[in-house]
């Protein structure tokens, strides 16, 4: 049994415009210590996964059905009592925006203190020590004079490292950080990346790391979903995904960010953008983009299959790289015809690593 | 200060020989008065923000110039200032060899045809009450071009231009996804035909499947009109990809400039050499060395004596005369920078003052005993609150001339470089004094 088992989870929000189809039949799971990535572009359904394993998903949102298995135990049938206990004790949540993540009425020092007071059974004195140390351990300089320091008086890489402090303060055992470095500097990106990594070796941190930026990605995940219009179009381990991908979006993907050291002209662009979630294209939500798409592609929808054998795939249960495209079900006349190249500007070699990512039949 | 030279070219002569660049920024700089509290006006204790220091740069025809550096580097205030959107504190822009700084209002709005903007965040940069015609056309409406006809014609020849539907020109802001709001950004700047562009941010805030969309559309657009792009981005892989050069700034000062493949080739400036290993691989299986530089950016307010990056350099020049070793001179300066800034809280440390300061600024105990001596020395004066005597005795003792001379922009084998490093006279950590510094 994992950590986290996340079994078809379906959640819907029912707005005046039509119903959202947020996500599709989301299975996976995140073993103890594991980092798994979550990537796709903005409204590929990311945040919405999250919160529904808080169970912070709100009106007009429904979780139509799944179970969210948290060591072993289905967060969906807790009560509201035991599912606030879960959060604040071992799943803890770092958002984007740090800024509102703290009340700016109260000082930064306060607010990690009242956290741990709540967890630990701390007296006052005890709860005001222990958030020094949070504060300290997180890379805050001056930790003991920046506990009366209000949200405002925090640069953004601080104000982030006090929400990690704040989510350490419980000693979770699972993290869920929701593109936790995208309002920062690289430089500071870096650090709480170094932070995050550190924290996470130290106390078999599980991380869930939702992101658009596949740098981050591959630097800090051991496995990864794609996520498009609301499905998980992907599920490999993060070497597969980059040197190996089976889903024409996440070529595409590859292929359009710029490298460094890389000299192509022009970037290679997937046409068109994400369709809404209101009015999913037909067959494979996919194909109104895709290069590759034939005629079944609008027709049939693609099962998530493992893509050696074809069988529907186990998330749960299984390792093995897969993925939602008719080429792997044998249902594409044509095949997917592509080569993913992955440059690294190590020096030593300078040397473009190249990959026949291509799954054609010869 | 900026020690960047300014060569200010008599006026008035040969405005337009062939080696006039299109753009040319001469010393610009661009202070501002930080909010002042009642007392600090009262005690005539106003303090300047020095968001641009002294910065200087050329962009020809047709050619793209990014500008890249942390948040709050001064990239966008050098954008507005050369558009003229802000006035400069000091400092010339020369637009086809003409100051453009002392331009009248009516010059600057006949400007307006020639130079223009996109910016990063289009839904905040469109009007949504206007049409995407309106919005288009307003720039004919200001400068009186064309007929209604024609004007129609022209937006609608933008609009496919740019990638969006003739028939999308009746519709509101609201109806479009970032990425095609960008594009109507890119259609209005177009209308006038500018020459020089400037791109502030104009990816950020889109996805990277629409972010290579508009990048290649930019490079398109260039190829077939020839426009010149000050391109200001925080994302370096970004800027390496379009751009033909690229200055790195830090607070607001130009470290290094050179070509992409000048910047990317080591050796480089420290700062650029820590901002290019912080950024993210995307391939798994890279594992070079990344940088962390220690703590943020330094306040525009009070930016650092010498060499504003040397409160933060990993490679920052050690004194004369130690035995220091690199990792134990960062720690020692960065301790002397809080003593000088008298920021070590006393009343948080108990104990043996002194052995407690060294150890949370993590002082490592290898440090060699002439300096540890001079240390010792300081800590005690700093354990008894008197910081100025610590201070003066660190800077007197311990001295680098990273923190005493702004090092001067000076050409290397790989572009241009603002850094001590590059300058043989300080190889030893001597500090000349001022007046043995050439000239510049
Ligand atoms: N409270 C809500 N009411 C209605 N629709 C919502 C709500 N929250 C999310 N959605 C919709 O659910 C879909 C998925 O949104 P989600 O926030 O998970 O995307 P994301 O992948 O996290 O995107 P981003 O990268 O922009 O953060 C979107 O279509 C979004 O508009
Ligand atoms: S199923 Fe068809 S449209 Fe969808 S990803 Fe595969 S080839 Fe493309
Ligand atoms: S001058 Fe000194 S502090 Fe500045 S970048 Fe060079 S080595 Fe570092
Ligand atoms: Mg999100």
């Amino acid at each position: 049994m994992a950590l986290l088992e996340v079994e078809d989870l379906t959640v819907r929000f029912y707005t005046e415009d039509g119903v959202v189809k947020a996500t599709n039949n989301l299975s996976y799971r995140i073993e103890a210590g594991e980092h798994f990535g979550v990537v796709g572009e903005s409204g590929a359904g990311k945040s919405v996964s999250s919160l529904a394993i808080m169970r912070l998903i709100e009106d007009p949102g429904v979780i139509e059905s799944g179970e969210i298995r948290f060591k072993g135990q289905n967060l969906l049938e807790l009560s509201a009592e035991e599912m606030r206990t879960i959060r604040g004790n071992e799943i803890a949540m770092i958002f984007q925006d740090a800024e509102t993540a703290l009340n700016p009425a109260y000082t930064v020092g306060e607010q990690i203190a009242e956290a741990v007071r709540h967890h630990m059974d701390l007296d006052d004195a005890a709860a005001r020590d222990r958030a020094i140390e949070m504060l300290d351990s997180v890379g805050i300089p001056d930790a003991a004079e920046r506990y009366s320091d209000y949200p405002h008086q925090f640069s953004g890489g601080m104000q982030q490292r006090a929400v990690i402090a704040m989510a350490l303060s419980c000693d979770p055992d699972l993290i869920i950080a929701d593109e936790p470095t995208t309002a920062l500097d690289v430089t500071i990106e870096a650090q709480i990346l170094e932070l995050l990594e550190e924290v996470s070796e130290t106390f078999d941190t599980a991380i869930q790391l939702i992101t658009h930026d596949l740098g981050v990605v591959a630097e800090f995940c051991d496995r990864v979903m794609v996520m498009y219009a609301g499905h998980p179009v992907e599920i490999a381990a993060v070497d597969d995904l980059y040197y190996n991908p089976q889903h024409p979006y996440t070529v595409g993907l590859m292929s359009s960010i710029p490298r460094i050291g890389d000299t192509r002209d022009r970037l290679q662009t997937i046409p068109g953008r994400m369709p809404d979630l209101i009015e999913n294209p037909p067959g494979c939500n996919f194909h109104p983009r895709c290069p590759y798409a034939e005629d079944v592609c609008a027709r049939r929808e693609p099962p998530l299959v493992n893509v050696e054998t074809g069988d529907p795939a186990d998330p749960i249960n299984s390792d093995s790289q897969s993925a939602a495209c008719l080429e792997h079900t044998g249902d594409l006349l044509e095949g997917l015809d592509y080569q993913v190249t992955v440059r690294g500007t190590d020096e030593s070699t300078g040397d473009a690593a190249s990959t026949d990512g291509g799954v054609s039949d010869e | 200060m900026s020690q960047q030279g300014t060569l200010h070219r008599p006026m008035g002569v040969s405005l337009m020989s062939s080696k006039e660049p299109l753009l040319r920024v001469e010393g610009l700089k661009k202070y501002y008065e930080a909010e002042n509290d009642f007392l600090s006006q009262l005690l005539g204790r106003s303090k300047t923000v020095k968001a641009v220091d002294g910065v200087s740069l050329e962009i020809g025809e047709g050619e793209t110039f990014g500008l890249v550096g942390e948040s709050g580097c001064g990239k966008s205030t050098i954008g507005r200032t050369i558009l003229q959107l802000e006035e400069p504190t000091a400092g010339s822009v020369y637009f086809r060899g003409q100051d453009i700084t002392k331009l009248s209002s009516e010059e600057l709005r006949n400007l307006r045809t020639e130079m223009q903007v996109i910016f990063q965040n289009p839904h905040s940069s469109l009007n949504p009450r206007l049409t995407v015609n309106d919005i288009i056309g307003e720039a004919f409406e200001i400068h009186d071009i064309g007929t209604e006809s024609e004007r129609d014609t022209r937006i609608k020849e933008l609009l496919e231009r740019v990638g969006l539907n003739a028939s999308h020109a009746n519709r509101y802001p609201h109806e479009f996804s970032g990425g095609q709001l960008q594009r109507i950004g890119i259609a209005r700047a177009l209308a006038v035909d500018p020459d020089f562009i400037v791109c502030d941010e104009p990816v950020s805030a889109l996805d990277v499947s629409v972010q290579a969309q508009i990048l290649n559309l930019l490079e398109d657009l260039q190829a077939e009109f020839g426009i010149s792009y000050l391109f200001i981005a925080h994302d370096l892989s970004v800027v390496e990809h379009i751009a033909d050069r690229i200055a790195v700034m830090y607070l607001g000062e130009i470290a290094e400039y050179g070509t992409p493949e000048e910047l990317f080739t080591p050796p480089q400036h420290p700062y650029t050499e820590a901002l290019l290993s912080a950024i993210p691989e995307a391939d798994p299986r890279w594992d070079g060395n990344r940088i962390i530089l220690e703590g943020t950016v330094p306040s525009p307010i009070n930016p650092p004596s010498g060499c504003k990056f040397h409160t933060r350099c990993p490679k920052v020049i050690p004194p004369a005369g130690y035995a220091l070793e690199q990792d134990e001179w960062r720690a020692i300066l960065s301790l002397r920078t809080r003593i000088d800034n008298g920021n070590i809280p006393l009343d948080q440390f108990s104990g043996d003052i002194a052995t407690a300061i060294r150890e949370e600024y993590d002082i490592p105990d290898t440090i060699p005993a002439d300096v540890d001596r001079i240390l010792s020395e300081a800590l005690e004066a700093v354990a008894v609150d008197d910081f100025e005597r610590a201070s003066s005795m660190l800077d007197k003792e311990l001295e680098t001339p990273c923190a005493v001379h702004n090092p001067a922009i000076r050409s290397t084998a790989n572009g241009q470089v603002a850094c001590h490093l590059f300058d043989d006279r300080y190889a030893d950590g001597t500090v000349y004094p001022e007046t043995t510094r050439e000239a510049n």
